[in-house]
């Protein structure tokens, strides 16, 4: 049973939580992710790691509620426990010194940005922060980003707050204006991934994506996570989550992506009819 | 009581058969299929076996069972005598006398194999097992003498298991890890509850932790924990994590979403009971027509989960012939009556599907038998142009795992062969680096839970050996 130590709400749907786990916070890195089960009926769902404490032994996760596991996980309060947690999975981000690099977050890909930007940042790159979201409120870690970056570009769509329109536009008036640019970081939902990879095709820049695909354990044993990658099948929980953008095959990845939508459905509305979580209500 | 009876009697006595669920019953449930034998039943198959001065099936068990003499406490109705007897080298009875291959194991060894009719050593052990279960027998408890020194096991399937179960039995202080988060293995994640409840698993578990095995679950050697780091906390570590990465065909369509591997698709639904979905998380998806490529017993028990999911045809893809099908016939003639439909000779080279990437169908070509291969069976060859669609809508690769990287990865020194199998000591199981040990599937492949046990013991004994010689692993890092 893992501790759940500090939850905060983000905003509506986004939560953060401190888990106590010593030994995954002892060796975890930039880039990796956790799987975990609210409960024994549970589902295996992966969440990176957005933080980590290695005195005190924590490990940062931020999620949004968009489905039954997301959402009873926002149900459960400090203090209390979930029922499995392992990790770290994946392989590290690949820190070096590239120069001028850029970091694209959308929606919970901010959170999972920020470690990248400050091993990015200590590694002695120049750091540009690229955050967007639907309106002001849904913009998350603002101040923590702006610690590890040398500059800090918000975007909203309805221009609420920062810069009105999509990370993408904000992403190609720096690409024309800086040659310096050498690699570029995009993380949030595929279909913001897919856009980035697409707008930057044209440039001289490397581009990483984190792909989030569906997993069931998370070490190789499945393929559930399965994709391709440059005509060869890659397995995201031991290959990646990290990969070359450019060579994504990205339909193939939003189809399986997909895959379960109606299932998804039927469990959040059967958790809803179960459940006496007021949490959202309050 | 009941007793022994002459020997005349005894040759002339048939094998006493297991009744079972009917074939139109059970494919709407995961109930189990054979039900076992009644207390009568049990006695009068007992009675049949000869008491053999050389009982010649013990050759045949890598679990070391005293046969005769637990079959003789079945005659004499002393049941748990009997257990006790299997249970004193075979932690897992309920377990190896469901799914061991027995006729390829004791049984095939049996005197009375030669006319037909060996014991059925692997039901009786069966019997014995659920008897104590159900009467709440104890089993072996903590051992008295307690030594200081700890060994780490990598990977609770039946090889971890037996192992701890050994050492802890010897006295040594045994941790267990797991990746999972549940132990048993293949056991739990891969076999069907059809034909080995989970309920049962656990409860050989429990009695493994009642030996003072301390198992620890979500912990993945490799992530969480470097073997290098276990070799400075632990005397002595055996490896047996089991040959868990599936393997796919490298066709065309292999992505699309409706095609799974056996691991996924059984995980979903035994490990993470997406059977009884909703009430349980994890989703499955079940189509009208599935094809199962392969046919061993994965295959088998996949193509056999999916008729249970609901699917309207389950198909079994293989593309040698009947003669060369490596399931245990038991498992075949289940599926058979089921309703599975086997497509032999035929080879599937592409999964054809639509827009949204489902599966539409899958493009075979037919095959013949040609000259023997390396493995002795003859070699299937494609029939050029004889390409044809299978009307499927979606497809499940059972055609083997192999090795994951994982643990061997963060353990230096230790060697693997050229498929990334541990290389082993034959007589020791000891792996190139001293005091680490290993064996089960990491070690040969996809085998076969008995030679899994059967390592297991092995290397107990072998790590008895090395620590009692002094050595340990913590002194050397
Ligand atoms: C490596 C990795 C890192 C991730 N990091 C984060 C993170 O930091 N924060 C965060 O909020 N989310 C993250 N995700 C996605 C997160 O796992 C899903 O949001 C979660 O599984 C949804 O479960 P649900 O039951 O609440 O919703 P569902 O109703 O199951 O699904 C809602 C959506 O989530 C997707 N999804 C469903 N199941 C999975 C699954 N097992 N794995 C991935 N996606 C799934 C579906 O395609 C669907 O679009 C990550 C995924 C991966 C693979
Ligand atoms: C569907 C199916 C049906 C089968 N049917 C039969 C049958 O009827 N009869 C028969 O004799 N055999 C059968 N087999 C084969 C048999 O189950 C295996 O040969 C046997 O389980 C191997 O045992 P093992 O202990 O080596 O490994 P496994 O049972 O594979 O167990 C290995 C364990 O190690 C864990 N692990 C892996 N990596 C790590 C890590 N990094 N850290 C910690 N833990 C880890 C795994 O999660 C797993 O729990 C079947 C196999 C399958 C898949
Ligand atoms: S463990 Fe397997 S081989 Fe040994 S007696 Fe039982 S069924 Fe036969
Ligand atoms: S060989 Fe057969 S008959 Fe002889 S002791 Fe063994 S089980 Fe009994
Ligand atoms: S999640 Fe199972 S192999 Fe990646």
């Amino acid at each position: 049973m893992y501790l759940i130590k500090k939850k905060t709400k983000l905003y509506q749907n986004m939560f953060s939580m401190w888990v106590e786990v010593p030994e995954i916070a002892q060796t975890v890195q930039p880039g990796q992710f956790v799987i975990l089960m609210t409960a024994k009926k549970g589902e295996r769902i992966p969440l990176t790691v957005a933080d980590y404490d290695r005195e005190e032994g924590l490990v940062q996760i931020v999620f949004q509620a968009v489905g039954k596991t997301t959402e009873e996980l926002s149900c459960i309060q400090e203090g209390e426990y979930l029922y499995s947690f392992i990790g770290p999975l994946g392989h590290k981000t690949e820190i070096g010194l590239f120069g001028t690099v850029v970091l694209v977050g959308g929606g919970t890909g901010i959170a999972c940005i920020h470690p990248i930007a400050r091993g990015l940042k200590e590694a002695g790159n120049r750091v540009i922060a690229i955050i967007g979201a639907r309106n002001k409120e849904l913009i998350i870690m603002e101040e923590e980003l702006k610690k590890v970056s040398d500059e800090l570009i918000v975007t909203t769509d309805d221009g609420s707050y920062g810069r009105k329109g999509f990370v993408t536009q904000a992403l190609k008036e720096k690409l024309d204006r800086d040659p310096s640019i050498k690699k570029i970081w995009a993380i949030g939902p595929p279909i913001m991934m897919k856009v980035t990879t697409n707008l930057v095709k044209s440039y001289p820049v490397d581009i990483i994506v984190s792909l989030n695909t569906i997993m069931v354990d998370g070490t190789g044993m499945c393929g559930s996570c399965r994709v391709t990658i440059g005509n060869e099948t890659k397995f995201v929980c031991t290959d990646g989550p990290e990969f070359d953008g450019r060579l994504v095959d990205w339909d193939e990845f939003m189809h399986r992506n997909n895959r379960y939508q109606k299932e998804e459905k039927e469990s959040w509305q059967h958790f809803k009819d179960e459940s006496k979580c007021g949490c959202k209500e309050g | 009581m009941a007793k022994m009876i002459d020997m005349k009697e005894r040759t002339k006595r048939e094998q006493v058969p297991m009744r079972e669920q009917l074939p139109s019953a059970r494919i709407h449930n995961f109930e189990e299929v054979p039900l076992g034998y009644t207390k009568e039943e049990a006695i009068y198959e007992a009675q049949r076996c000869l008491q053999c001065k050389n009982p010649t099936c013990m050759i045949g068990c890598p679990a070391e069972i005293n046969i005769p003499a637990f079959i003789r406490l079945v005659v004499e109705e002393d049941f748990e005598k009997a257990y006790l007897t299997i249970l004193k080298t075979d932690a897992l009875p309920a377990v190896t006398g469901r799914v061991c291959p027995q006729e390829e194991q004791c049984q095939k060894e049996c005197v009375l194999n030669k006319k037909g009719k060996p014991i059925a050593i692997g039901r009786l052990e069966r019997f014995v097992a659920d008897w104590a279960r159900e009467n709440k027998i104890k089993g072996i408890e903590k051992s008295d003498s307690q030594k200081e020194q700890k060994v780490a096991v990598v990977g609770s399937g039946p090889a971890g298991l037996t192992c701890a179960a050994d050492l802890a039995k010897l006295g040594y202080q045994v941790t267990l890890f797991e990746a999972l988060h549940k132990p048993g293995g293949v056991l739990v994640y891969g076999i069907p509850e059809f034909r080995l409840p989970k309920s049962i698993v656990e409860y050989e578990v429990a009695g493994i932790e009642k030996l003072g095995v301390k198992v620890v679950c979500n912990q993945v050697i490799g992530a969480t924990k470097s073997v290098e780091s276990l070799k400075k906390e632990f005397d002595a570590i055996f490896l047996a994590n089991g040959a868990g990465a599936p393997r796919f065909m490298n066709i065309p369509g292999e992505n699309r979403n409706d095609v799974y591997s056996a691991n996924e698709f059984l995980t979903r639904s035994n490990l993470m009971k997406a059977y009884l979905f909703p009430e349980y998380d994890t989703p499955i998806k079940i189509r009208k027509k599935a094809a199962t490529i392969g046919a061993g017993n994965v295959a088998m028990d996949a193509a056999r989960t999916a008729l249970r999911l609901g699917a309207e045809q389950s198909y079994i893809v293989y593309r040698r012939s009947r003669a060369e099908v490596p399931a245990r016939a038991e498992e075949v003639h289940h599926a058979e009556e089921e309703g599975i439909v086997f497509h032999f000779l035929t080879l599937p080279v592409k999964i054809l599907g639509d827009e949204e990437g489902r599966v539409t169908g899958m493009e075979c070509l037919r095959m013949e038998l040609g000259e023997p291969d390396e493995s002795g069976r003859r070699r299937p060859v494609p029939i050029p142009n004889s390409n044809f669609v299978l009307e499927v809508d979606m497809v499940i690769d059972a055609i083997g795992t192999m090795a994951n990287p994982i643990v061997a990865r963060s353990a230096t020194g230790v060697e693997v062969n050229q498929w990334g199998y541990f290389k082993v000591d034959k007589m020791t199981r000891m792996t190139t680096c001293e005091g680490i040990f290993a064996g089960g599937d990491i070690v040969r492949g996809s085998a076969t839970v008995i030679s899994a046990v059967g390592d297991g013991k092995f290397a107990a004994r072998a790590i008895d050996e090395y620590l009692l010689s002094g050595k340990s692993l913590r002194k050397n890092s």
